[in-house]
């Protein structure tokens, strides 16, 4: 956050605040990743005990809040899946329909053991990891995950969404 | 003991139904013939004002060698709760016919523990209203709590495998999915 020669303040990577204009200057790709590192907003869903926790590091203690971090109550007003707990091979169609309502650009975060890979329950009700039939982008181990985990989690999801490259045009 | 005498009465009534009475603790098990199963229900209803369906579930005895004893049970626990009174009955259900008649029209919360054990262990409960699968999909083929069920399962459920293949249709509206694609 120094400042610049040229009295640019540098606000993240990439992106500067020019002071007493109230303008900011940053490629737009930057600006756009920044926007929505800083905007992950996840669609209420929980699968299992896993969700316990993900409720906890929505509570006030944790405070998602701070990360811009907000749950929506409709998939279509949400970035980002969190699939928190066993995903039973009869659930697994529903929660494939929730994420297809989800627009671009959408993240799914793999939250314990169970999404992951089907954690304890390698039986023939439970699917054995959710990227058979979604595209995770981060795993989350734990069984459940801790809070700070899921933090740690979503941080690398702000992370990865920080080195996107043109997810917003397909002029890009 | 008042559930012993409950369990006379029951005999004396119905001779042949009842094969086995057991103690055990303070408990009392009945054995029963599965042929008579909805009368006697019916008589511990409304002569022993057993009005209380505690549970009912089935039993998978694969290894039981017993001569007189076959594969399956159903157990009902029964509670009256003017009397204070408990009584558990075990049905035989052989593997050859596993059925037995339904009681759901003597107890209505019956009909949800009758579709479970029809669901998870496959036996049939005549003139249930509604005698379908109730936890695992519509679809689902064999019955996961049977001892000689794979716990893997057989074969894998078509519902995931279309869904495994959907979710390869839908990639391409993915924003790494189409990227991939297209290299
Ligand atoms: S990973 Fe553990 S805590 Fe999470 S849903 Fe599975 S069993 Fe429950």
């Amino acid at each position: 956050m120094g400042k610049m020669n040229n009295n640019l303040v540098q606000i993240a990577d990439g992106i500067k605040f020019i002071p007493g204009a109230s303008a900011i200057v940053a490629p737009l790709n930057k600006l756009i990743n920044w926007g929505r590192a800083g905007s992950i907003w996840p669609a209420t869903f929980g699968l299992a005990c896993c969700a316990i926790e993900m409720m906890v590091a929505g509570s006030s203690t944790n405070d998602l809040d701070r990360f811009g971090i907000i749950f929506r109550a409709s998939p279509r007003q949400a970035d980002c899946l969190i699939l928190a707990g066993t995903i039973t091979k009869k659930m697994a169609p529903v929660v494939r329909r929730v994420f297809d309502q989800m627009p671009e650009p959408r993240y799914v975060l793999a939250m314990g053991s169970c999404a992951c890979t089907g954690g304890i329950f390698d039986t023939y009700a439970v699917v054995q990891g959710a990227d058979e039939f979604l595209p995770v982008d981060v795993y989350i181990p734990g069984c459940p995950p801790r809070p700070e985990a899921l933090l740690e989690g979503l941080i690398k999801l702000q992370e990865k969404i920080m080195q996107e490259q043109g997810r917003w045009s397909n002029l890009v | 003991m008042e559930q012993l005498g409950i369990a006379e009465q029951l005999r004396e009534k119905f001779p042949g139904s009842i094969l086995e009475i057991i103690t055990h603790r303070g408990q009392v098990t009945l054995l029963v013939d599965r042929k008579d199963i909805f009368a006697i229900c019916q008589v511990l209803k409304t002569d022993h004002q057993m009005n209380h369906l505690n549970c009912l579930c089935g039993v998978d005895n694969l290894k039981r060698t017993a001569a007189h004893l076959e594969r399956f049970e159903v157990v009902y626990q029964f509670y009256s709760i003017d009397n204070r009174t408990s009584l558990r009955i075990k049905a035989q259900i052989p593997e050859s016919d596993p059925s037995i008649d339904s009681i759901t029209s003597l107890w209505t919360g019956a009909n949800w523990l009758e579709r479970e054990t029809y669901d998870l262990l496959g036996i049939v409960f005549n003139n249930h209203p509604k005698l379908e699968r109730i936890l695992t999909a519509e679809d689902w083929e064999g019955y996961p709590l049977r001892k000689d069920y794979a716990l893997r399962g057989d074969k894998e459920w078509k519902g995931l495998e279309e869904l495994r293949e959907k979710a390869i249709r839908l990639r391409q509206y993915d924003f790494y999915g189409a990227q991939t694609e297209q290299e």
